[in-house]
């Protein structure tokens, strides 16, 4: 496929000086010019579609956030900008909320994408083997991902009920249950990323999957033969063959956890979940900015936070970038 | 893959050039216009016009079967209601669709907390219904809290909250307090003190797992209603930091978190309702409109258990209570008006407070019977219609501002926390004027 690309030469002109009247040479050119034209101009028409879509509604938005990012701009009357240059900036920043919703943000996207991925893996692995029914298994595993955000959302809202909630229910036959799951700093953030975890790890277990299924059998074959054990087998050769899939599970989930929105909100609904709980104890950055912009109706600070977002999601992919150009060199 | 190019697949290209480009035109076209779509149908051919009201919570039309009776002495006229159960989501939608000037209903329903905030910024959006409505048949403080400066009346009222007090006469007996009508109400005539002393003595032998109030910001919410000075000054100033009656309620919430007197729970939420059925709080400061939520919640089971009396102290106090305006970018503005001034006549609003218990803002329905002689079977036959009429007219004319719902919503949440968390009332009044000037920006 890769090297069956038309070329030219088989709609070049015949030579020159062949036998053919001048006004069919003439034709000939025009023709050839607009093949040439063809040739040039019309990659861009194909891509254009996309790039016109994403300006309007991609690049557009950003660019104007950005501009009422430096405006005082209320929902009450959003044509009335007034500049302020960085105080919006300098607003979230001062702002303790802010802080403490960039560590929520930053634990929960931790505490639910490493497990997350882990778990993908290992489940890629027992995927791999050869099973009975494995279609019926790989599309079981990826069913999480096909409900949406919100009926997920509710549904464990009312597993992580503090009052009758199935999750208590179960932990007091052992004694435990009443936990509140939602008030506590730490246990609103385990429930979700337990959302988030059984949300996602199906997807990720089938791009592991695809990925373990693309490497060469006769890398396990030579490793057998040297003796290597299962284990070892996994570890050496697995895993180093999955290193790209991998970086690029860990990009998505990155950016997938920065924007973290559906569930905190519905976790408790209401007021308490557009503020993130009453002591914010599980407001992630998308919520902060929700609650900024919509509830309390001061757009300013709200585009601010969305930059603010854009920035980190920035440093962030160049620590990442760092990383890996660090574990490549010393792999070398 | 080698690709013949023959006439024919030039063509081609360009049809699929073309598709494409349409397409993409298209998507943009349709991210602009889909919201016309509703309105466009609102009148046919036929002179048919379907009106739509949205509103939030309870507004209790349809419960009084009113759209479908103004249906019938309007046949070419329907009434569709949407309605959002959370004022808190309904509101931000509101600001938007005024903003695009699109995606509004004939009838918009705006709540107390918000009017001040739109008289000051959206009132040229609304149409003035200062000529439809007689601003003299409601209760003297209502309408001008919908009245801009210069005279203009963007809403008309529907019901207010003229407070009591819903307790529990089972929980009350067996804690050894009296029950009748008269003889609580004298017990707690000197103010909310009283009312956080009965609430110790409750407390000496209450029914384990009760608690005498069921949230502690539901009656920093009364103490505040029931004065004319809440979170702002005359000047539009914001004062909550200062308000004497601000600092009276903080303060008897945080007494009553203290001394555990609250369940703690935030009204209307889930385990709020779920305690209510359970019987486990033996008091619940009651606008007119709270009754109907405590009957529909508390169920059968649990009739005849709860009876009303006049709220503690002698000042009236006002709970919430909603408007109707009509945005200008309607299709029907005659017609919706119209509709506002119908549903806001006396015979109506008693309607209304029959079927759901939202009391009238139109004096002229106090004199009615369906109001003047009503009696709540649920509360033991209380004497709601006299009670609340009589409260109503001693009601003082607050101040409003801007952001009173999100203030009160937040100092709410800090409550909460007091009573639930156990903060320390000045961290968390703290933690409260911090989110509140992050409010009023």
């Amino acid at each position: 496929m890769a090297t069956s690309t038309p070329t030219r030469d088989a709609y070049a002109p015949p030579p020159r000086g062949s036998q053919h009247k001048p006004a069919d040479t003439r034709r000939q050119m025009w023709r050839s010019r607009l093949w040439r034209f063809d040739d040039k101009a019309s990659p861009f028409a194909y891509i254009a579609p996309f790039f016109l879509v994403f300006g309007a509604f991609g690049l557009y938005p950003l660019i104007y956030t950005g501009w009422i990012a430096l405006h005082r701009v209320e929902m009450t009357g959003m044509n009335q900008m007034e500049w302020v240059g960085w105080e919006n900036f300098d607003k979230i920043l001062h702002d303790s909320e802010f802080w403490t919703a960039v560590s929520n943000t930053f634990l929960i996207g931790v505490m639910s994408t490493v497990p997350q991925l882990l778990v993908a893996l290992g489940l890629a692995h027992l995927l791999n083997y050869k099973l009975r029914a494995s279609t019926f298994w790989r599309t079981v595993i990826l069913t999480p991902y096909a409900t949406s955000v919100a009926s997920a959302a509710l549904v464990f809202a009312l597993v992580f009920r503090a009052d009758g909630g199935l999750l208590n229910w179960a932990l007091h036959f052992v004694g435990l249950g009443d936990t509140n799951w939602a008030n506590g700093h730490w246990t609103s953030k385990i429930a979700i990323s337990v959302i988030v975890i059984w949300r996602w790890t199906g997807y990720n277990t089938l791009i592991y999957l695809a990925a373990m299924q693309a490497v060469p059998s006769d890398l396990y074959e030579a490793a057998s033969l040297d003796g290597a054990s299962r284990w070892q087998q996994f570890r050496k050769v697995t895993i180093p063959s999955l290193r790209p899939t991998i970086l690029f599970t860990i990009v998505i989930s990155t950016i997938g956890s920065m924007q973290l929105f559906g569930e905190p909100l519905l976790l408790e609904g209401g007021t308490l979940g557009a503020t993130g709980g009453n002591e914010n104890q599980y407001e992630t950055l998308s919520v902060y900015l929700y609650n900024y912009g919509w509830n309390l109706g001061h757009l300013g600070p709200a585009a601010a936070v969305a930059w603010a977002m854009l920035a980190l999601l920035l440093i962030i992919a160049a620590v990442n970038w760092l990383i890996g150009r660090f574990v490549r060199k010393s792999a070398v | 893959m080698r690709i013949t190019r023959t006439v024919a697949g030039r063509s081609r290209r360009v049809a699929v050039l073309a598709t494409t480009g349409l397409t993409a035109s298209a998507l943009l076209l349709t991210g602009c216009s889909s919201d016309d779509s509703d309105s466009n149908e609102s009148s046919d051919a036929n002179g048919k016009i379907t009106l739509t009201v949205a509103d939030f919570g309870q507004f209790g039309y349809k419960e009084a079967g009113l759209f479908a009776k103004y249906h019938e002495l309007h046949p070419n006229i329907t009434v569709k209601e949407d309605t959002t159960a959370d004022e808190k989501v309904y509101y931000p939608k509101l600001l938007q669709q005024l903003n695009s000037g699109s995606g509004l209903a004939d009838v918009q329903g705006l709540e107390v907390g918000r009017i001040k905030e739109l008289v000051d910024t959206k009132a040229d959006q609304f149409a003035d219904l200062s000529k439809v409505i007689d601003v003299n048949e409601f209760v003297s403080w209502k309408e001008k809290q919908a009245t801009t400066a210069d005279g203009k009346v963007i809403g008309a009222g529907t019901d207010i909250g003229p407070m009591s007090l819903c307790y529990n006469t089972e929980l009350f007996k067996k804690a050894g307090l009296p029950t009748d009508r008269k003889e609580v109400a004298a017990k707690i005539s000197g103010g909310w003190e009283d009312y956080l002393k009965l609430g110790e003595e409750y407390k000496k032998k209450a029914p384990a797992g009760t608690y005498f109030m069921d949230s502690a910001s539901a009656m920093f919410n009364a103490v505040v209603s029931s004065n004319a000075k809440q979170y702002y000054d005359e000047s539009g100033k914001a004062i909550y930091k200062d308000s004497p009656s601000v600092q009276q309620g903080w303060n008897l919430a945080a007494e009553a978190a203290d001394k555990k007197l609250t369940q703690g729970l935030a009204q209307f939420s889930d385990p709020w309702k779920a305690a209510l059925r359970k019987s486990t709080m033996a008091t619940v400061v009651c606008p007119a409109w709270m009754a109907g939520q405590i009957s529909v919640n508390a169920g059968d089971a649990n009739k005849g258990k709860w009876d009303i009396t006049t709220a503690p102290g002698t000042s009236a106090a006002n709970w919430g209570g909603s408007f109707l305006g009509v945005p200008k970018a309607g299709k029907n503005v005659d017609e919706a008006t119209k509709l506002v001034k119908w549903l806001t006549a006396p015979e109506q609003q008693a309607a209304v407070f029959k079927a759901i218990g939202s009391f009238p803002s139109n004096k002229g329905a106090y004199e009615l019977p369906d109001v003047k002689t009503a009696k709540l079977p649920y509360f033991n036959d209380a004497p709601i219609g006299q009670l609340y009429a009589d409260e109503a007219k001693s009601i003082p004319e607050t101040i409003l501002g801007p952001k009173d719902a999100s203030i009160k919503d937040t100092i709410s949440t800090q409550i909460n926390n007091m009573e639930q968390r156990g903060t320390k009332p000045d961290d968390a009044w703290e933690a409260a004027t911090k989110a509140i000037d992050k409010v009023i920006g």
